[in-house]
């Protein structure tokens, strides 16, 4: 199976049993660099796919939590080329793994460079969320020769025309931003987003998965059947900032 | 470490530039350029790009943009020959008298027209940010101006060398955010900015103060400040019969410099020169000179030359003067430096110190130390061009810089 696929592969099978599937994000080396590994291997115990963030200097999309976690990872000498040689110590974890990064650190591996060191790190696909879809023709062929996914967000403000641009170029999944604003900020799920969300669904080709905001158990019950998967990210770094069990705390999620 | 895919076609693209080609459909200015943003922002700025398109060469428009800088702004500002201080360097110096222009900079011709074009648009609350102060002050006067609500963000170090600043913008009637994160400069007030765009795409407009950003800024910023260049290509032809033989302006997201330099580009004869901020020498984070010292990269939405570590990690900058001290700079720019038509070279802290005290000095003008670093580097190119006439943009008066020159320039006098 391509890497691309086992993404979304990963998150069908999880979402078969009605419950969505988890995409659980962290920050490389945050809270601390020789843990990485370790929490990698724990998320990936609850998790159905886990999403690994690549520090960046200036990280517009994000929250403060995720800002914090950022900069805290960089002071460790945390860096792309790093996060990769550790990924390749980890090929028996067995859930697909992304990356999640702003472009500037992607540009400055050199994209085709990326793509071979990627693969060769088990990473399926990535996350860049300053590249738009109409950017993004150099990295995506890149990463197409491995197979990798290029991942695409919509979200409630994207015209209905362009979603559907968006639904079609996504691999792996449709990552589906639920607000306006910046990571980290719980957020209740109001019927319009459900609306939107089921709208995304309607036409995407590959799973859907709801992100930005979601905290707790309540609002993953409150995206059940409308989407097919999560993304959890600042409180889940919360969680490991506070040296608590990652996986406890995802199994948690998604109690019925 | 980052390079361009192929290597330039200097000569096609210079012709591009002149025949308006750039920015083209995409955003672009040759390689430099586009539009990184988060998908959030798409609409709002498509929405900006149709509004630009629609309105900025619009008559109705340009009228009542004309008619703010004519009786609100004070232009067109005054081209000044310097005679003491062409005699001092031995070329006939020309000012282009930005420190003329309302609230003390080039600044305000940008806030104020992007200001009647977010009211056009609709736009409910402007953001803005600001390094040194001087375009959250023009910000928040051109939006008391126009009885737009506007919140600027400020990193909070800039806050406090920069106070007078922030009580002109609160008296103004802005509010005026500390922003914590990042470097606590410019750098993370623009980050700050874009979050507050991103949690409002629809009823915001963000009033961005350089020619930097994601399409259509950099092209916006340009149009508007390229009044400068055109009085001044003007106003020369007419005080001096001729072309200048040299145009120098200085350089941090570069906004005084491109409206400087818009209208000379096609003038082949006329050699242009972009002072960066040289700060204290030529390392990573001993400077903010980003054309000279910089290497491409993908910052605040437009691929640009970036001063960044060799991983792609934004740089911490130095310079002595807030309105430089900016790891990046506008993507036409970066074409013109990769193209030749510009050269862009430096003048260090000291240098600009010193041309802030020679200007006073010879002229009665005391200059912004962003502005002092263009005559530092317009003294080095009159030294080995004797004779030669040299246009300056003086972007902006030195008040706002008074604490700090006080504290390195003026020596206690002697009882």
């Amino acid at each position: 199976m391509s890497p691309r696929d086992r993404i979304s592969q990963a998150i069908r099978a999880a979402a078969a049993g009605g419950e969505p599937a988890l995409v659980a994000y962290l920050t490389a080396g945050y809270p601390r660099r020789d843990k990485f590994r370790e929490h990698v291997r724990a998320i990936a115990c609850a998790a159905d796919v886990v999403e690994v963030g690549v520090p960046f200097t200036d990280p517009m999309a994000d929250g403060v939590t995720i800002q914090r976690a950022s900069l805290a990872a960089l002071s460790q000498g945390v860096s792309l080329r790093w996060i990769l040689a550790e990924l390749a110590e980890l090929s028996d974890v067995k859930a697909p793994i992304l990356l999640m990064s702003y472009l500037n650190p992607l540009l400055a591996f050199g994209e085709s460079a990326l793509a071979t060191a990627a693969r060769r790190a088990n990473v399926s696909g990535f996350i860049v969320p300053d590249l738009p879809l109409d950017e993004s023709s150099e990295l995506r062929a890149a990463l197409d020769e491995q197979q990798i996914a290029l991942v695409q967000m919509v979200t409630p403000v994207t015209e209905p025309a362009r979603i559907k641009q968006l639904c079609a170029g996504s691999q792996g999944f449709v990552y589906a931003v639920t607000m306006t604003g910046t990571t980290g900020k719980s957020v209740a799920v109001p019927d319009e987003v459900l609306r939107y969300l089921d709208a995304v669904r309607a036409i995407a080709p590959v799973p859907v998965c709801a992100g930005f905001g979601i905290r707790g158990p309540e609002q993953v019950r409150r995206l059940r059947g409308h989407v097919d998967g999560v993304v959890v990210g600042s409180a889940l770094v919360e969680v490991l900032e506070r040296g608590e069990d990652p996986a406890a705390w995802l199994r948690e999620l998604r109690r019925p | 470490m980052n390079a361009l895919a192929k290597p330039l076609d200097s000569a096609r693209l210079l012709a591009d530039l002149i025949a308006g080609k750039y920015p083209d459909a995409r955003g672009r200015f040759g390689p430099f350029g586009g539009r990184y943003v988060p998908e959030t922002l798409i609409p709002a700025v498509e929405r900006l790009e149709r509004g630009v398109r629609e309105h900025l060469h619009a008559s109705e428009f340009q009228a009542e943009f004309t008619g703010q800088l004519r009786s609100w702004v004070g232009r067109p500002t005054a081209l000044t020959f310097a005679q003491r201080l062409s005699d001092l360097w031995g070329a006939k110096v020309w000012l282009k008298r930005e420190d003329l222009a309302h609230t003390g900079a080039h600044k305000i011709t940008n806030a104020i027209g992007q200001a009647l074009l977010a009211k056009r648009l609709g736009a409910k609350r402007i953001v803005a940010e600001t390094g040194a102060g001087q375009h959250g002050v023009a910000s928040a006067a051109a939006c008391a101006r126009l009885g737009l609500p506007c919140t600027v963000y400020m990193g909070a170090i800039d806050m406090e060398r920069q106070a007078p600043n922030v009580g002109r913008m609160r008296l103004l009637g802005a509010t005026v955010v500390p922003v914590t994160s990042g470097d606590q400069t410019l750098r993370a007030a623009i980050d700050e900015a874009l979050r507050a765009w991103v949690a409002d795409p629809t009823e915001t407009f963000y009033l961005l103060g350089s020619a930097v950003g994601p399409h259509p800024y950099p092209y916006l910023v340009r149009e508007l400040q390229a009044v400068i260049g055109r009085e001044a290509r003007e106003q020369i032809l007419a005080a001096n019969g001729a072309l200048p033989d040299a145009l120098i302006a200085c350089v941090g997201g570069g906004s005084n410099s491109i409206g400087a330099f818009h209208a000379f580009v096609p003038d082949a004869t006329v050699e242009i020169l972009g002072i960066e901020a040289g700060g204290r020498g030529s390392g990573l984070g001993d400077n903010a000179a980003t054309v000279s010292h910089g290497t491409p990269g993908v910052l605040h939405g437009t691929f640009s030359m970036l001063l960044q570590s060799d991983d792609g990690q934004i740089q911490e900058t130095y310079s002595v003067s807030a309105g430089l001290d900016y790891p990046g700079v506008g993507p036409e720019h970066a074409l013109l430096g990769a193209i030749g038509r510009v050269n862009y070279t430096t003048a260090s802290d000291e240098e600009a110190l010193a041309a802030v005290e020679t200007l006073s000095r010879y002229e009665g003008i005391l200059p912004a130390l962003e502005s002092a670093h263009a005559l530092a580097g317009a003294q080095r190119w009159a030294r080995a061009n004797p004779g030669k006439t040299i246009l300056v943009c003086l972007s902006g008066r030195g008040d706002k810089d008074l604490a700090t020159l006080l504290k390195m320039l003026v020596k206690p006098e002697r009882a």
